[in-house]
């Protein structure tokens, strides 16, 4: 039982980071109804930007919000110099746009940091948190902590302030809402800042367990995209839930299912995607999309 | 009285094919004017063409200023509130959601909850469902939503595209009903389009007829009303 509870909390922690993750993707999938494939890799480079501000001396939580402010400013940047020329090409023209920027970061952070992993320090002390008999990592219950205080801060901003009232129009109803007088081009471009913020939040958690080098995010894009898949790509709620599962189920496969063990919990990821897809293909919490044709 | 919206020589494009052949009219600030027309003679087109929505060349100057070159956005921040053909609902936020990102285009936020207590005494159906999602109103209730919503703004120009569009008359009447006690109440200026001639003839103050996109016609609406042509072809009697 105490292994089990473990196993689930630690499921958890990675559950959050697939789910800060799988909510950037489906902010910008709402939007636009593009997959961003390049958002894993936009983390990463956040992660190392975080990294070379920690090495300058910068204390962790200085380096931490500044990462966020810098990821915020380059995806609303990314929007509006990349993706806004190509935003009336068809869906299929930008999904190839975000993969091509996907090899861009990857290449760029071999380019500039070299491909060595790195350590990344953790905010939270070394030692274990013991409750009775269980044991808990204190990463994992700060990374766990860490998201959920992002995730609620979304939240109250996407559900009582104008602005996100304003981007939730946009996403839902870009004629009407250019009718209202909103920019709709400014609210998708704030749509990436926050998604790249999301990202990075996903990849400083996510460095310390995994050591920072360029493909530190491949996995746990793909992940993302389980969760996201999971929780249905048009719901953002369902994106956080389908993220939670992912990990928790992930971690009590590779524990419990003999054969799986480290090696091949990946293969469950990709397994989980191509049920969903066959039994239910909006997801938990996702609505069915009709198109007229 | 000094014109508030002057079209002149407006033409407009969906792609290659020309919609409006130079389309001449003007509207009377605080007046209601209503362009008649069949379907497809270019109505919601000309709508489309003052938000911006479509391609054009001619001009429209809107409170003496040219909006030729302006975005869609930008014309409504000057006062222009549209409610488009199929009401443009927000349909998975709230009534009162609806009701508050009809404000974003105001240039200030002093008097929005003095307008809510406007729209929500004009439609009192609205306040009761408020914390509805709109999706869950019924066709009536929706373009009830498009006309608060637009005048949320407090705008000077409000255009109307068919309210009342496959409604059933008796919840036309009412809509048409707080129109004319809007215009009173902050002497909005009325751009109606409308199909029920008869209605819109009631409620006008002005008409253009408007002929496969061009104005054959225009007057006072108690002259047209009388007009032999106006009344076989659009009244019907």
């Amino acid at each position: 039982m105490d292994i089990f509870l473990q196993q689930v909390v630690s499921g958890l922690a990675s559950g959050s980071i697939y789910a800060a993750l799988a909510l950037a993707l489906v902010m910008i999938y709402e939007a636009t109804d593009v997959v961003n494939f390049a958002q894993g890799e936009m983390a990463m480079f956040a992660t190392y930007i975080c990294w070379s501000l920690l090495d300058a001396g910068m204390p962790y939580w200085g380096a931490f919000f500044a990462t966020l402010a810098i990821a915020f400013v380059g995806g609303v940047l990314i929007e509006r110099t990349i993706i806004r020329p190509v935003e009336n090409a068809p869906i299929l023209a930008i999904v190839i746009v975000t993969i091509g920027l996907l090899v861009i970061f990857n290449s760029v952070a071999n380019w500039i940091y070299t491909g060595t992993q790195k350590p990344f320090p953790s905010p939270f002390p070394k030692e274990p948190i013991k409750f009775g008999e269980i044991v808990f990592g204190a990463h994992d219950l700060g990374q766990i902590g860490v998201t959920l205080v992002v995730l609620l801060c979304i939240f109250l901003f996407f559900r009582f302030t104008p602005l996100g009232l304003a981007m939730r129009a946009a996403a839902q109803n870009p004629v009407s809402s250019r009718l209202v007088g909103i920019r709709v081009g400014w609210m998708l471009a704030l749509g990436w800042g926050l998604a790249a913020l999301f990202g990075a939040v996903a990849g400083i958690m996510v460095a310390p367990n995994l050591f920072l080098d360029p493909n530190m995010m491949l996995g746990v894009q793909i992940y993302a995209f389980a969760a996201a898949t999971l929780g249905g790509f048009t719901s953002p709620v369902g994106a956080v839930v389908g993220g939670l599962i992912v990990g928790v189920v992930e971690n009590l496969v590779g524990t419990y299912v003999g054969f799986i063990g480290t090696e091949l919990k990946f293969t469950v990821a990709l397994a989980l995607i191509i049920v969903v897809l066959v039994v239910k293909p909006s997801g938990l919490f996702g609505r069915s999309v009709v198109k007229r044709v | 009285m000094s014109s508030l919206l002057e079209v002149e020589g407006l033409e407009a494009y969906y792609g290659r094919v020309k919609a409006l052949h130079g389309v001449n009219f003007s509207i009377q600030e605080g007046g209601i004017t209503t362009i008649l027309g069949a379907n497809g003679a270019g109505k919601t087109t000309t709508l489309r063409a003052i938000s911006r929505m479509v391609r054009t060349a001619g001009s429209i100057r809107f409170g003496g200023s040219s909006i030729d070159a302006l975005a869609t956005e930008d014309v409504v921040r000057l006062g222009v509130a549209h409610a488009p053909e199929g009401r443009g609902t927000f349909t998975h936020l709230t009534v009162e959601e609806n009701l508050r990102i009809g404000c974003w285009g105001r240039k200030s936020n002093a008097g929005v909850e003095a307008d809510f207590k406007r729209v929500y005494g004009y439609f009192p159906v609205l306040r009761e469902r408020s914390a509805q999602t709109a999706a869950t109103l019924s066709g009536g209730e929706q373009q009830m939503l498009a006309v608060a919503r637009a005048l949320m703004l407090n705008p000077r120009l409000l255009l109307l595209d068919e309210p009342s569009l496959g409604l059933a008359p008796l919840i036309v009447k009412e809509i048409f009903r707080i129109l004319r006690a809007a215009n009173k109440d902050s002497g909005v200026s009325i751009l109606l389009v409308e199909q029920n001639a008869a209605l819109a003839l009631d409620l006008a103050d002005h008409v253009f007829l408007l002929e496969t996109g061009r104005v054959v016609m225009e007057g006072p609406s108690e002259v047209l009303r009388k007009d032999d042509s106006i009344r076989k072809s659009y009244l019907g009697y």
